[in-house]
């Protein structure tokens, strides 16, 4: 039946953000992969979910689970939605594999009325221990791929992501440090030690005006 | 309308399905500007309607298809277009919900069409049959819904042809549609589309016993036209791949070439024999009036050249699915009706299926597109309030 993929456990990065969402709101997943998050969501929370999905394996398992998930991605599809559609829209682990992050962030803000971003950090110290002693283009966990078949094209550490959240006048309203397990890392203090030892960051964005 | 209103005299009983007169005290006004009245329609359903009527799902046929959706078709025998779908626990399943499904308006399976008797006349319609659009038809399976008193439907589904008619419903009549779902088609029938449709009606008009539509009152029938016609149409059914697996370039029966023009090749033979039995089943001026139909569809042309405009406010939640092969009905037009409903921020799921069987593939054994469809009613059927599907484990044995 339909809340079959959210008997599980969610998984540790995807509660997180499953955490930040408030009850009843209407959420737009982009690259929901299978739709678990927006199962969990909507038999916990309430939730009204959509879902962008590129993969045809992932769309069908959601839609045959009676989610509402369209075949299509984050450059493309996130234009045609009208301002203010949404209250959330969530982009788990996909802003470095989009062609114009910065539209893409635009787009979000201007459809939802918050923003849930993660993506991993290429801060991370063994990024660039890995560079700097090999001078290779670092594999790690969080970053599985060798360049020339990564689907990654636009990586970015955490202060370039703050940075460009500046720039575009988006407000931080949580920022969140996570392990490669996705767990949170607490006290790391400053900006800079935080973009030294996160492996990925988890945003809760929102227009700034 | 209004489901307590008294439903008219029962329709008649066919060996297969029903067959019921409407519009008898208010005609139906054709997008042409002519009234018409009384319709015949034909239908069937399967299944039983509950008792507050919102378990109705509304299947829409193809061009050439008709209501015997699962039953053994009345001339050729075949089993129904969607037998494999439809019954006891199936992806439409007869358990849980009433499926109606009507002959359009213009059809010759039963519904009034050229081939009928214009009671003014007193002879066959032929031409002077008024064109009919996708609005038309839909306005007469509303009127079948009025009198079966059905207010809104659970769900419409259709395919191709189908397809336009399901959109236009969920356009027309967004309150009486709670969930759509459009397979292998568009919101517009575009300018090669409109060419194959020309084609093929000018194969027919070609065959000298076409008698310029007049065939019926002279005896005569344009069985060679509207054969051609119907091989031109197979062939954009299917996909390259689907013929070559199915044919390549196999001789049919012989060793070598004949060096004629007999059907050397296997796939001529199964084009020839697509045709010839086509003609036994399918009225050449309903191939006509149809296929114009689908070349006059154009949604967004209806709402004011912005397709998303057809769908403003809509709650209906739709589901769009489109076949990686199709290149009659190719993924680009669905997934233009897929931006347009995200425009208006409407609750839509899209899949496109992987398929090398081309448009065809909706009518065919895809899994794929049955877990889809499964899906997405039970998702809908739970929002709508409608009982689960009963999974076989759970059924207690008598």
């Amino acid at each position: 039946m339909m809340m079959s993929i959210s008997n599980g456990n969610l998984r540790v990065d995807l509660k997180l953000i499953a955490d930040m969402v408030a009850s009843g709101s209407r959420v737009l997943d982009v690259g929901c992969g299978d739709g678990s998050l927006l199962a969990w969501l909507g038999k916990n929370k309430g939730v009204d979910g959509r879902g962008i999905e590129l993969s045809m394996a992932g769309v069908t398992a959601a839609v045959a689970h009676g989610l509402s998930v369209i075949q299509g991605d984050a450059d493309t599809d996130l234009k045609d939605y009208p301002t203010g559609a949404f209250d959330y829209v969530i982009l788990s682990q996909t802003l470095q594999a989009t062609y114009a992050p910065k539209t893409v962030l635009n787009n979000m803000l201007r459809i939802g009325r918050k923003a849930i971003v993660s993506f991993p950090n290429f801060g991370h110290w063994r990024v660039r221990w890995d560079l700097l002693t090999k001078g290779r283009m670092p594999v790690t966990d969080t970053l599985a791929y060798d360049w020339y078949e990564t689907p990654n094209i636009h990586f970015c550490t955490i202060l370039d992501f703050q940075t460009l959240c500046a720039d575009l006048g988006v407000r931080v309203d949580r920022a969140v440090a996570l392990d490669r397990d996705g767990q949170v890392l607490d006290g790391l203090g400053s900006r800079l030690a935080t973009n030294f030892f996160a492996d990925q960051g988890l945003f809760l964005l929102s227009r700034g005006d | 309308m209004n489901a307590t209103e008294p439903p008219g005299p029962p329709p008649l009983r066919n060996p297969l399905g029903y067959t019921v007169q409407l519009g008898l005290d208010r005609p139906i006004r054709l997008d042409c500007g002519i009234e018409m009245g009384p319709v015949t329609v034909a239908y069937q359903t399967y299944g039983t309607l509950n008792a507050d009527r919102s378990n109705a799902i509304l299947i829409c046929h193809a061009l050439t298809g008709d209501h015997y959706v699962a039953d053994p078709h009345p001339i050729t025998g075949k089993p129904g277009w969607w037998s494999e779908l439809v019954g006891p626990g199936r992806v439409f399943d007869t358990d849980r919900y009433f499926l109606v499904c009507s002959n359009v308006l213009g059809g010759c399976m039963g519904t009034t069409g050229p081939k009928d008797v214009n009671p003014a006349t007193g002879k066959p319609w032929a031409l002077s049959f008024p064109g009919i659009t996708i609005g038309d038809m839909v306005q007469v399976q509303a009127r079948l819904l009025d009198y079966l008193g059905i207010d809104q439907v659970f769900c419409v589904v259709g395919g191709s042809m189908g397809g336009m008619l399901t959109l236009e419903w969920a356009a027309t009549f967004p309150e009486r549609v709670f969930a759509a779902i459009p397979i292998a088609t568009a919101a517009r029938h575009s300018a090669q589309n409109i060419a194959f449709n020309e084609v093929g009606r000018q194969a027919i008009a070609a065959d000298p016993d076409w008698c310029g539509g007049d065939y019926m009152a002279q005896g005569k029938m344009p069985h060679r036209g509207l054969a051609v016609a119907r091989m031109a149409a197979h062939i954009t059914y299917l996909s390259e791949p689907a013929l070559h697996r199915k044919f390549g370039r196999n001789l049919q029966g012989r060793e070598g070439f004949s060096y004629g023009f007999d059907a050397d090749f296997q796939v001529e033979s199964y084009l020839r024999h697509q045709g010839s039995t086509f003609v036994e089943r399918f009225d050449a001026n309903s191939y006509f009036y149809i296929t114009r139909a689908m070349d006059y569809f154009d949604l967004a042309a209806e709402n004011g050249g912005v397709l998303a405009n057809a769908f403003v406010g809509t709650k209906t939640r739709f589901c769009v699915i489109s076949f990686t092969s199709d290149w009659l009905f190719p993924t680009s037009e669905s997934r233009a009706v897929v931006h347009a409903l995200n425009a208006v921020a409407a609750n839509v799921s899209f899949v496109e299926i992987q398929s090398d069987k081309g448009h065809d593939a909706f009518l065919l054994d895809e899994p794929v597109l049955h877990a889809t469809l499964t899906g997405f009613l039970d998702g809908a059927a739970e929002h709508r309030g409608l009982p689960r599907r009963v999974v076989q484990s759970e059924v207690t044995k008598p």
